[in-house]
């Protein structure tokens, strides 16, 4: 169906951009009329969008296309006519429609929403198409009497927008509803609280003198109705949360508040009725109302990214089974120890097991973090996770795919507990105290007034629980770390949510991974060394022989070489693991490792690196070093953070680049070598077990333990949408060196929240005072309760606002 | 004290006739994505003729 991409022709030099992708067309002349394709792929979809009428596509943005780069579709979507596996994929199927929702990574621009959401003019099958930007999804409404789903995925994909099928797609995911009934609850409150504001406007404009007892009974009625709505749906939350850690022998924040909310109505329920006032209904919408803002400005979250994704989202939906029958594709869950599998190129490795035929080049980037293919041969063991890069390989599994080495990690104890019972917020041991301060004081109140009026005894006691409603302690905690969320995420800084910043703040120890999160996952440092360095002439040679290649040491030297310019290749032949060759401008090149070079030079493990030896016209030449470039800063970053905290390194490598690492960590006692993802595990939990709490860094499945069961555990990435195991934050690589800085930034989160638990405290002392002695009137409560809410809001985003100002977060 | 009664009463109805607008408008999902139609809304359809079988190259590009 669609034709491979071939490699780059390089004959002439135009700087032109395809009209589809923008993607150079280095010398291709691939054009319909005067556009201009970089390649096949991408005329192809030009056709069909042409052919239907679509062209509309490129008008909205500039070369909006994606280049359809897949190649050997027919085999590839094979799994869907399994029934199974589509009834597991499809969300909703009566007799007329299906619907399904699709993952697409490649929607990047406006121009992907209008042409998806006009696939129903590719194919009649098509009822409906829905785009969701952030989240990158595509809802397809089709009828699957005239189109099945591998018709429709095959189309998807044969117009560059090929839809992600993973192992995690076939497990429906119940949708967040809680946001959705926040605004719903807020809606409510709000409406509540604005009506009766409105109502008791007259009482508060009478100054105490009275509106005259008919309106004062018509008002006081239609509050008690318009409330209603606020206690029995808006704030049921909070009491159902009181109820569970009342049920846990514990208190948390939403106890006392419950307490006050429910004085606040019953009083005013009392009040109304018997009519010796006009009761709080506006102070209680109020408070409902604000606490709910609070919680949805704490609720902050990132939908583009994940935080939960573990293996799952990586692995594929089926895999190709060889047996007597032939070749077919089967669910992944069928997938037996013992099946021969069949692995193309690009295809992942879902179960530990044996090479059988074939030549395997399989890269753990997803696992480890290193982005150099290993070769393997027949008859050695291949775990799950890696990627097949090249041929077609056939495999034995010699393991299920939930018992292999690296998916075993998510039977760990690390993956089963609830992430909520390991911390205690600053917010809820306060309350704890809080509680039981504000019901001594209220007792002591009610028991002073009983001996001395017993008519202001209830008044009193109700009064205290009122006025000690922690509406300003409640809504310090949300709105300053809602707001360091804010500042987090503007320096790319990703967390999952508002407790992070807590725990990040209490850290006492820093563990880090080294490949992909020490060093960087792409940029490499790439060095020639011989005694003469290249000429022009073998450079232009040498870079146009590794453009033909997709390794990615060849695409690493090529990258170096930039400037070259592009020469005519003959003869292009790689061997697989060893190396490449080809005449170039009449010279015989041959590229590779040491062996196939026939260089006597053993490669020395100490010094750290690889080589890729230069063979030009049977002469020796020399050698490119390739190094892993360490990030920017880090020594800094490092230096910065051992001053505060414990500092560790965990590798999963050997210790050849110890030389290296050692005077950046300073002490040997903090580096370690070959750890597995278990070893790295336990570590962890051996640091908390002596009392440290921990921070992960880590980048790679093979950290996913660690990065669970540390107290904090960040994914550095270097491109954040792309890949990152689950975790509670993820890092952009570029902001690594700010670390420090984040942690810092944290610990004063912390204290602010402190400073305005203080300012609340006051308030509470003044309003105190009047309850205490009986004469707290619905005026002063309908002023004290606003006041001390907002300008706790106003000095918790002030102060982080100036503090992220100063830092130059913001 | 009539006149405020059916006033009262009345900016209730409309009121909650907003509210509940707002609550339907929660449900049917208006508020799970709000960054696509900002984006949807901007791109004007072109009308597409009628007559499917000649192409009509005035739209290509441009």
């Amino acid at each position: 169906m669609i034709e491979t991409k071939p490699l780059k022709q390089t004959t002439g030099i135009t700087s032109q951009k395809c009209y589809h992708c923008g993607d150079a067309c280095s010398g291709t002349d691939i054009r319909i009329g005067d556009k201009l394709f970089c390649c096949p792929g991408c005329k192809l979809v030009y056709e069909i969008l042409e052919a239907n009428d679509l062209c509309s596509y490129y008008s909205f943005d500039q070369n909006p296309g994606i280049s359809p780069r897949e190649a050997g579709l027919e085999k590839k979507y094979a799994f869907l006519d399994d029934e199974e596996l589509i009834s597991r994929l499809i969300r909703f199927r009566d007799d007329a429609v299906s619907k399904i929702i699709l993952h697409i990574p490649a929607i990047h621009c406006s121009s992907c929403i209008w042409l998806l959401e006009n696939l129903y003019r590719l194919n009649r099958g098509i009822k409906e198409t829905k785009v969701d930007y952030l989240k990158k999804e595509l809802a397809v409404t089709f009828n699957e009497k005239e189109i099945t789903l591998r018709q429709l995925v095959e189309l998807l994909a044969s117009i560059g927008y090929e839809p992600q099928i993973n192992l995690q797609s076939a497990e429906h995911q119940v949708n967040d509803e809680s946001l959705k009934d926040l605004y719903l609850k807020i809606g409510v409150a709000g409406f509540c609280f604005a009506n009766i504001m409105l109502f008791s406007f007259p009482e508060y404009l009478s100054l105490g003198k009275g509106i005259g007892p008919s309106f004062e009974k018509f008002f006081g009625y239609l509050n008690i109705i318009v409330a209603l709505p606020v206690l029995l749906y808006s704030s049921t939350d909070y009491f159902r949360s009181a109820l569970n850690a009342w049920k846990q022998r514990m208190v948390n924040m939403d106890v006392p508040i419950s307490i006050g909310i429910l004085a606040l109505f019953l009083r005013s329920l009392y009040d109304i009725l018997s009519g010796t006032g006009s009761g709080f209904m506006d102070s209680f919408t109020g408070l409902v109302f604000l606490l709910l803002i609070g919680k949805i400005f704490e609720k902050k979250t990132y939908e583009r990214l994940s935080f939960e994704r573990d293996y799952k989202s990586y692995f594929p939906i089926s895999v190709t089974r060889k047996d007597k029958d032939g070749e077919q594709s089967i669910p992944l869950h069928r997938l037996q120890m013992g099946d021969r599998i069949i692995i193309r190129h690009a295809e992942m490795i879902p179960a530990d097991s044996i090479m059988i035929n074939g030549e395997a080049l399989i890269d753990y980037s997803f696992v480890t973090g290193e982005a150099r293919p290993v070769s393997k041969v027949s008859g050695e063991l291949i775990y799950a996770g890696g990627k097949q890069v090249g041929g077609t390989i056939e495999l034995d599994v010699i393991k299920e795919v939930s018992q292999s080495y690296l998916t075993q990690l998510w039977n760990e104890d690390a993956f089963k507990k609830d992430q909520h019972s390991k911390i205690t917020t600053l917010a809820n041991r306060v309350s704890r105290y809080f509680t039981i301060i504000v019901i001594s004081i209220a007792t002591a109140a009610a028991l002073y007034w009983f001996y001395a009026d017993k008519s202001l005894a209830m008044n009193a006691f109700t009064a205290v629980l009122i006025i000690a409603c922690p509406c300003a302690l409640a809504l310090s905690t949300p709105f300053t770390l809602g707001n360091t969320l804010r500042v987090f995420g503007r320096n790319k800084f990703y967390l999952k949510n508002t407790t992070v910043i807590e725990t990040l703040a209490r850290v006492d120890s820093i563990v880090f991974d080294k490949t992909g999160t020490l060093t960087h996952g792409q940029a490499v440092r790439v060095h020639f060394k011989s005694r003469t360095d290249l000429n022009e002439d073998e450079k232009n040679c040498v870079a146009a022989l590794t453009r033909q290649s997709t390794h990615p040491l060849s695409q690493q030297i090529h990258a170096h070489l930039r400037d070259a310019l592009p020469l005519p290749v003959e003869n292009f032949k790689e061997y697989t693991g060893q190396g490449i060759s080809a005449r170039i401008a009449g010279k015989s090149i041959r590229l590779g490792s040491a062996t196939f070079i026939g260089s006597h030079d053993r490669e020395d493990q100490a010094t750290a690196g690889t080589r890729v030896y230069l063979e030009i016209d049977g002469n020796q030449r020399g050698y490119f070093s390739i190094k892993n470039q360490y990030r920017r800063g880090l020594k800094e970053t490092v230096g910065q953070l051992l001053q505060h905290f414990q500092v560790y390194l965990l590798s999963g490598d050997n210790s050849r680049e110890k030389s290296r690492l050692l005077p950046i960590f300073g002490r040997e006692s903090a580096l370690f070598f070959d750890r597995n993802p278990f070893d790295k595990l336990n570590f962890v939990r051996q640091l908390q077990e002596s009392g440290q709490r921990v921070l992960m860094i880590g980048d790679g499945l093979n950290d996913a333990g660690a990065l669970k069961q540390s107290d904090v555990g960040i994914a550095i990435a270097d491109d954040v949408m792309a890949f990152a195991p689950s975790s509670d934050a993820i890092l952009d690589g570029q902001q690594f060196r700010r670390l420090a800085d984040f942690i810092r930034f944290a610990r004063w989160s912390m204290n602010i929240i402190i400073a305005s638990f203080i300012l609340s405290f006051l308030y509470n002392v003044i309003g105190l005072s009047f309850a205490v002695s009986g004469t707290l009137s619905p005026l002063i409560a309908a002023v004290l309760m606003p006041v001390s809410s907002i300008s706790v809001i106003l000095f918790t985003t002030g102060a982080i606002t100036i503090l992220a100002r100063r830092k130059g977060m913001l | 004290m009539s006149a405020i009664i059916i006033l009262i009463t009345a900016s209730l109805i409309v009121a909650t006739g907003f509210l509940i607008a707002f609550l339907w408008a929660v449900k049917s999902g208006q508020y799970e994505d709000r960054f696509t139609p900002s984006i949807r809304m901007l791109l004007d359809d072109k009308k597409v003729k009628n007559d499917k079988s000649k192409p009509n190259n005035d739209l290509t590009g441009s």
